[in-house]
């Protein structure tokens, strides 16, 4: 589409400049009109049983993916570039399991009112930015959740001097600040309004402006997902001057999306998502992976690719699933390595397994 | 070659047909147009298709369910998108009209400024020129929200003027006006303002009759301060304050209560956006003035008149002419700008409906069309209105 509009653009011009010299080339000018209607027409449809977007992923040799500005623990860049995270170790996965090489990935921060355009219009493949899934982002606006990387809770975080310790505590006349575009925008007011309180929300795009200035006193309480309070608070200036109350006023199920009408591009990132669960739940980790070929298990066998023909479904060899947990890890180490070990939620609470206590479950993988 | 032979063939044929030959390349150009629009409408639709995304403006009345900050109108999350899409509208306007009113009279001072014989005011003026004008507006913004406004205390240690008003980091406090009977004063002002009129005109056909001069000015004044004074004695209008109030909310939080609170996102926005253009202004003032030719000004002084009344009758309403094509620009530039607004989350139209709004809905196609078409409606009323302007003051060839 992009090229056919840039060729238009210049046949334009040129025409113009031709008609204006003199006439004689209006045959062909017509001609490459009538030449562009037919490659317009023929542009747009995508969503047939090959996957568009693995075919385009495979040409351009990476995954288009869409991060946030920076999450400690979910999608947050170091000093030279590298991108770490949960959120992060998805986008790896299906860069694993499609180009065979989980460092084949661009990403792409954007914020929370950018998202969603970005992925419809294209710029990106796959969202993975602690995105909450609800009813009509699934299904008003062209989106598609594939499933839940984190289970979290909308909560509230105020300076330890007021003396706060519970949401019971708070008077109206308070200001919140809020991330725009966000579920906890709509959260906070169905919240404050429940107690009768009023409130003053104070909404900026960028989540460091929120945290820069409830920093500042210019709010009394800062409001997010449990998890992103947890992160943001390790990036303030005086960390332990801060708590998180206990109370959680929603549900925030995280999750990576994509885009409507390709189903098989959908199936793709829904399952490196779910390779990453399973192999935990049966104990295969980077470490053992390759030496579990030999297990006696066959859901472990068909896990690491030596048993059944699960990656042909989309297109892909057999042994993706096997690349994943090789280069990625399963969740339990995604986990640890990105959100225990920094410190910013050391207990996985409902991120533990189902067999664990947790409400972490996945479909079988067969 | 054949083509070449093709092509001079139809410039021929072309040639013989005058007509046809003046017409084809306007309707080649309307044909070009119609096309890149229609390729592009096609595409949208297409690709919305595609991925099941439906075109419509069902959803402003819908439920916001968002709360907005600050609003001119009643307004909380149980109205709808439209009625959210006014209050961010109401808001910019609020802000452009402030803007406009600070830029203005900033602007007339210090263009007069950058004239004036004493070297001090006029260098300071040129130097206040140079600064604001040749900063990037989105910095000045930061500056003034990021760095200024948020070095301001929290409401505790609040900065106090005369314990009537606070500055804080959450805004300006000010009292708030209660009126009582203010429909009294309202109109004996109203009434003051007609009276001041007809003074005028009948000062003017008076002058032109006879020659006679009346103080059109003192009578004026006298009708500015005797009616609304009589209003008010009459009327029994009342007036009290309300005055902010600190209250403890908890340990360390305390908050203002009562009285008007400003919000330090509407001062930035406002101060960056009139200081800024207040430049542009000035230069037009100036440009306005010294485009009066000096012959102008020697010729009204032989006839007797004073340096006021050459100012006034001579000078300001040549200059006026000279001056209002390019302010309408400045104050249209400055409607647009204040959409920067998004940056420093004050509750403009595009914060809240292209931000919040768009966010929630998805609606991106239908509500950036939305808020295209609102601010070309708003810049073409504001021209509209400086075009009559413009031609009320043009010279009238009698």
């Amino acid at each position: 589409m992009k090229v056919t509009f840039k060729v238009l653009l210049t046949i334009k011009n040129e025409g113009i400049i031709i008609m204006i010299k003199s006439l004689k080339s209006l045959i062909l000018v017509i001609g490459a009109s009538l030449l562009l209607v037919a490659c317009g027409q023929q542009g747009g449809g995508a969503g047939s049983k090959k996957s568009k977007t693995l075919q385009n992923t495979k040409k351009a040799g990476f995954v288009k993916c869409g991060v946030s500005q920076g999450l400690p623990g979910f999608s947050n860049a170091d000093a030279s570039g590298n991108w770490t995270g949960v959120d992060v170790d998805v986008c790896r996965a299906v860069a694993a399991a499609t180009l065979g090489d989980a460092n084949k990935v661009k990403y792409f921060p954007l914020s929370a009112k950018e998202r969603f355009t970005a992925l419809t219009s294209g710029e990106i493949d796959v969202l993975s930015r602690n995105t909450t899934w609800t009813l009509s982002r699934d299904a008003d606006i062209g989106l598609t959740f594939v499933g839940v990387n984190f289970y979290d809770g909308q909560g509230f975080m105020v300076r330890k001097d007021s003396g706060i310790t519970s949401t019971s505590q708070f008077k109206s006349g308070m200001s919140a600040c809020v991330n725009i575009g966000t579920t906890t925008e709509l959260n906070m007011r169905d919240f404050f309004n429940s107690k009768g309180i009023k409130y003053e929300p104070v909404v900026f795009e960028k989540a460091d402006e929120v945290v820069a200035a409830y920093d500042s006193g210019r709010c009394d309480t800062y409001t997010t997902d449990k998890s992103g309070l947890a992160a943001q608070r390790t990036k303030m200036k005086d960390p332990d001057a801060h708590i998180v109350l206990p109370e959680t006023i929603s549900k925030e199920p995280l999750g990576p999306v994509v885009r409507q009408g390709d189903s098989v591009w959908e199936d793709i990132v829904r399952w490196s998502l779910n390779v990453m669960i399973e192999a935990e739940e049966y104990g295969v980790n980077s470490g053992n992976a390759d030496s579990m070929k030999d297990s006696e298990n066959p859901a472990i066998k068909r896990l690491v690719g030596a048993e059944g023909e699960l990656g042909a479904a989309f297109g892909l060899d057999n042994e993706w699933s096997l690349r994943i947990i090789k280069q990625v890890g399963n969740y339990g180490e995604s986990y640890k390595r990105n959100i225990a070990d920094t410190g910013i939620l050391p207990s996985r609470g409902p991120n533990e397994l189902w067999t664990k206590g947790g409400i972490l479950y996945v479909p079988p993988a067969r | 070659m054949k083509i070449k032979n093709l092509a001079s063939g139809i410039g021929d044929f072309l040639d013989d047909r005058p007509r046809l030959k003046r017409y084809l390349p306007q309707a080649l150009t309307l044909f070009f147009i119609v096309f890149v629009l229609g390729y592009f409408t096609f595409n949208a639709q297409v690709n919305m298709g595609n991925r099941g995304i439906v075109f419509g403006f069902g959803f402003l009345q819908q439920e916001a369910s968002f709360d907005i900050q600050f609003s001119l109108i009643d307004y909380d999350g149980s109205y709808s998108y439209g009625r959210a899409y006014l209050v961010g509208l109401l808001n910019t306007i609020l802000v452009s009209v402030v803007g406009i009113f600070f830029a203005t009279i900033l602007g007339v001072i210090i263009g007069i400024s950058r004239l004036s014989p004493n070297y001090l005011i006029s260098k300071f003026a040129e130097i206040y020129v140079e600064i604001f004008r040749n900063i990037p507006l989105l910095l000045q913004i930061f500056f003034w929200y990021f760095a200024a406004l948020r070095a301001l205390p929290l409401p505790k240690e609040a900065i106090n003027f005369f314990d009537i008003s606070y500055l804080t980091v959450k805004g300006w406090f000010i009292p708030k006006f209660i009126w009582t009977n203010f429909s009294f004063l309202l109109s004996s002002i109203l009434l003051a303002i007609v009276g001041i009129f007809l003074t005028y005109n009948y000062a003017k056909r008076k002058q032109e009759a006879t020659g006679q001069r009346i103080p059109a000015f003192f009578i004026s004044l006298g009708l500015l301060i005797a009616l609304p004074f009589l209003g008010v004695f009459l009327g029994n209008v009342g007036l009290s304050f309300e005055y902010p109030t600190l209250i403890q909310q908890t340990t360390t939080i305390y908050n203002f209560k009562g009285g008007v609170g400003i919000i330090p996102e509407l001062i930035a926005l406002a101060l960056a956006l009139s200081l800024y253009t207040a430049t542009f202004i000035a230069e037009c003032v100036r440009a306005g003035i010294m485009g009066v030719g000096k012959g102008q000004k020697e010729a009204a002084a032989s006839i007797g008149l004073t340096p006021g009344q050459t100012l006034r009758l001579v000078v300001m309403p040549q200059a006026l002419r000279i001056i209002i094509p390019p302010t309408t620009n400045q104050y249209l530039n400055l409607t647009k700008n204040s959409s920067l607004a998004a940056a420093i989350a004050y509750p403009d139209l595009v914060l809240v409906f292209a931000g919040t709004a768009m966010m929630q809905t998805g609606r991106a196609i239908e509500i950036v069309s939305i808020t295209m078409l609102t601010y070309l409606t708003l810049s073409i009323l504001i021209s509209m209105f400086m075009n009559w302007y413009n031609k009320k003051i043009a010279i009238k060839e009698k």
